[in-house]
């Protein structure tokens, strides 16, 4: 069975339309990412995935159930973080773990639960005393506690430092491993390009890119670059004195070339010392799926979901 | 469908946290007290003052001259002690029934013609009413005597300089209404108070917070019910009445010799009182939209609750436009209801009250249970 289906899925809130239509899989074992801005509808999506929201529209089944009508047997089966994940605030993470057992009938070593967290160390302290990262992982700890094989979690990372973040993907990892279908959203792309096999990217209620990461970057991405730090004047020369197509970004007094071909470099880097201007750092790139992810989200959607990029005058400017 | 596992899982935890926090339990239990103890002490100067003693002079007249009045010279110099306030009552009243609805046992009764009869020479009786077991009823008895001496003393002086036989007597009537101190009666309204305050504010406040932070939404995922969710929290907020109770009734008796009757027609109150609260306060949480309004619309509903249904001062002293005020506040039927039992021991006047309190407080969980929602929709 599909964990996860979901088609043309809608929900509105007055003329605003927060889930726009959007069609998704995720199969047993996945970990699928939800990127998007600010307000593009990940938390809607996920809650009504929960059953926590009722749809306006479309077909979701969650481990073949409809969540808004089959919620109290669908919730001893999977676990969840909400977004900005908060607990009783005289309550620690121990006793919020043996809690959640008693409600979910079932046995559970709390200490093992803290342990997989990395939380032992904080097991004993209220919630309102535990700093942001380990109110996160309590509230990963509780997720577990009824061994779901379905995981939502809504932004589990935000807001923690480094440390905080990487000890968190390590609890995920760890539940990849153990075959646990999981849904995330995240603001960090880095964050998605380490932990989900695919990710979507949403834009105002509408799914703009989906796929791993490489195939969102080869298909939405530009391809690899020759980027030569130096002045207009020498971007000026060497698209006089080659083929290439030259771009130059002022803020940062690049040089851009798209390579068609390696060979293509060889050319510029030729005409650049030929000119015998100065000229500094050079490197080859790619776009990343930041880089990606920043085009598609400041591109207007229009009416058939189709991104439209706008051309930003002042990030690079035709030479 | 209803755990009990569940319920009590959850209560664990609830109490555990209110435990912790240092702020709910001075409310819930110190404060009380606290109120007990001020007002306690701010009355308990009156009851070392003047008795109030309630006069029923059926010697009417007429006389011939105003000095032939002797009943009056007699009220008059007792009213001039500084133990005794003598208050007038009709000849038209029932005395007995008259000391009874005013909750006395004081009371002295002047016989038709006793001027006459005095100057006279011919023996006449008093009768004075008190209640032997009240310290009150010893000083009125006393102070009456004395001046019946003096009045006796008065007129052989005067007719045969001798002082042998009396003329004045005294029969005693013994009244059985217990006198009501003002700490009897403050010690149910103050119960009354802490039923209202500790759960409405605890509901109203948790409601709306958890909504707001969607505690409630993490809740509805396991399979806690908000039945069994509010039933902890009732579980909860009548034990911290029990509590509560005991302390209240605890410094009323051994600080200020209250007397207040404790019987087991307390428990209906003690369980239905917070029940109705909590769910009043979950009422209210749920049906406003963010905790400022759910807390301006809470103060609403109980600050008329907590001064005009009897919980400071008796609603008897109110005017009547509010008392009809308080005829229609929950609270007011609980604390008539306590003042019942505990101080004046009348149940069938109880039992209404209870039934009252039972009819509003199933209506108002029945609606807190329909209208409370764990999700959106
Ligand atoms: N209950 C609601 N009532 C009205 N509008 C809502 C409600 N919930 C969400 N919205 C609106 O729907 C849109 C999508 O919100 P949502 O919370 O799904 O965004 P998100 O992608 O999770 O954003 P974020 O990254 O900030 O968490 C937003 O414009 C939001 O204002
Ligand atoms: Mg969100």
């Amino acid at each position: 069975m599909i964990p996860i289906e979901v088609s043309s899925l809608k929900k509105c809130y007055g003329d605003l339309k927060a889930v726009d239509g959007i069609s998704f899989t995720v199969n047993k074992g996945e970990v699928f990412g939800l990127l998007g801005p600010n307000g593009a509808g990940k938390t809607t999506t996920i809650e009504i995935l929960e059953g926590l929201r009722e749809k306006d529209g479309g077909d979701i089944k969650v481990l073949g159930l409809d969540p808004w009508k089959n919620g109290y047997e669908l919730h001893k089966k999977f676990g969840v973080i909400p977004q900005e994940f908060t607990f009783f605030e005289k309550t620690t993470p121990r006793e919020a773990i043996i809690y959640y057992a008693d409600l979910f009938n079932v046995k559970v070593d709390p200490d093992e639960i803290l342990k997989e967290v990395l939380l032992e160390d904080s097991a004993k302290v209220n919630f309102d005393n535990l700093s942001g990262g380990q109110k996160q992982k309590t509230g990963l700890a509780l997720s577990l506690v009824n061994t779901p094989e379905l995981l939502f979690l809504d932004e589990p990372t935000t807001g923690l430092d480094p440390n905080a973040r990487r000890a968190i993907w390590d609890v995920i990892r760890g539940l990849k491993a153990k075959g646990k279908t999981i849904i995330l959203t995240t603001h960090y792309l880095d964050e998605a390009q380490q932990l989900c096999d695919r990710v979507a990217i949403m834009n105002h209620g509408h799914i703009v890119a989906m796929g791993t990461s490489d195939e969102i970057i080869a298909q939405h991405g530009s391809g690899e670059r020759l980027e030569i730090h130096g002045t207009e004047q020498l971007a000026h020369y060497i698209k006089a004195n080659t083929e290439l197509q030259v771009e130059y970004d002022r803020h940062r007094s690049v040089i851009s070339i798209p390579l068609k071909q390696k060979i293509d470099a060889l050319a510029a880097l030729a005409a650049a010392e030929q000119s015998k201007m100065d000229w500094g750092e050079i490197q080859t790139r790619r776009d990343s799926l930041d880089d990606v992810f920043v085009k598609l989200v400041s591109g207007r959607v229009d009416e058939h979901g189709e991104i439209t990029i706008e051309n930003d005058e002042s990030k690079s400017r035709q030479t | 469908m209803v755990s009990g596992k569940r319920i009590f899982s959850d209560f664990k935890v609830f109490s555990r946290g209110y435990l912790r926090n240092k702020f709910g339990l001075f409310f819930g239990l110190i404060f009380p007290v606290i109120l007990i103890l001020i007002f306690g002490a701010i009355f308990s100067g009156n009851s070392s003052g003047t008795i109030n003693v309630y006069t029923q002079n059926q010697d009417t007249g007429p006389f011939a001259a105003p000095q032939m009045d002797v009943a009056s010279q007699f009220l008059n110099a007792l009213n001039s002690s500084t133990t005794i306030k003598v208050i007038t009552v009709d000849v038209s009243e029932n005395f007995s029934k008259y000391l009874a609805d005013h909750s006395s046992s004081d009371g002295i009764i002047i016989p038709e013609n006793f001027s006459a009869n005095y100057l006279a020479g011919h023996p006449v009786n008093l009768t004075v009413y008190g209640n032997p077991a009240s310290s009150s009823s010893g000083i009125v008895s006393g102070t009456v005597n004395g001046y019946a001496n003096y009045f006796n003393l008065n007129y052989f002086q005067r007719k045969y300089n001798d002082t042998t036989p009396a003329i004045i007597g005294i029969t005693s009537a013994t009244v059985n209404t217990q006198q009501t101190k003002y700490i009897d009666f403050l010690i149910p309204g103050l119960i009354g108070f802490s039923i209202l305050v500790s759960p409405m504010f605890s509901l109203v406040n948790i409601s709306s917070e958890y909504k707001k932070t969607k505690l409630f939404k993490q809740l509805s995922l396991t399979p806690l019910t908000k039945m069994e969710w509010l039933a902890s929290k009732v579980l909860w907020y009548i034990v911290l009445t029990i509590a509560s109770f005991l302390l209240m009734v605890g410094v009323g008796i051994f600080a200020f010799g209250a007397h207040v009757a404790l019987t087991v027609w307390l428990i209906p109150f003690l369980v239905l009182g917070p029940m109705l609260f909590a769910s009043l306060g979950m009422l209210v949480g749920t049906v406003t939209k963010n905790p400022e309004t759910a807390g301006v619309i809470g103060n609403i509903v109980t600050f008329p609750m907590m001064f005009l249904a009897g919980t400071f001062f008796p609603i008897s002293i109110m005017p009547t436009y509010l008392q009809s005020i308080a005829h229609v506040l929950p609270l007011f039927y609980i604390v008539e209801g306590l003042n019942n039992v505990m101080v004046y021991a009348n149940y069938m006047g109880a039992i209404i009250d209870l039934a009252v309190v039972a009819v509003i407080t199933a209506v108002i969980f029945v609606l807190a249970v329909r209208l409370f929602k764990w999700r959106e929709d």
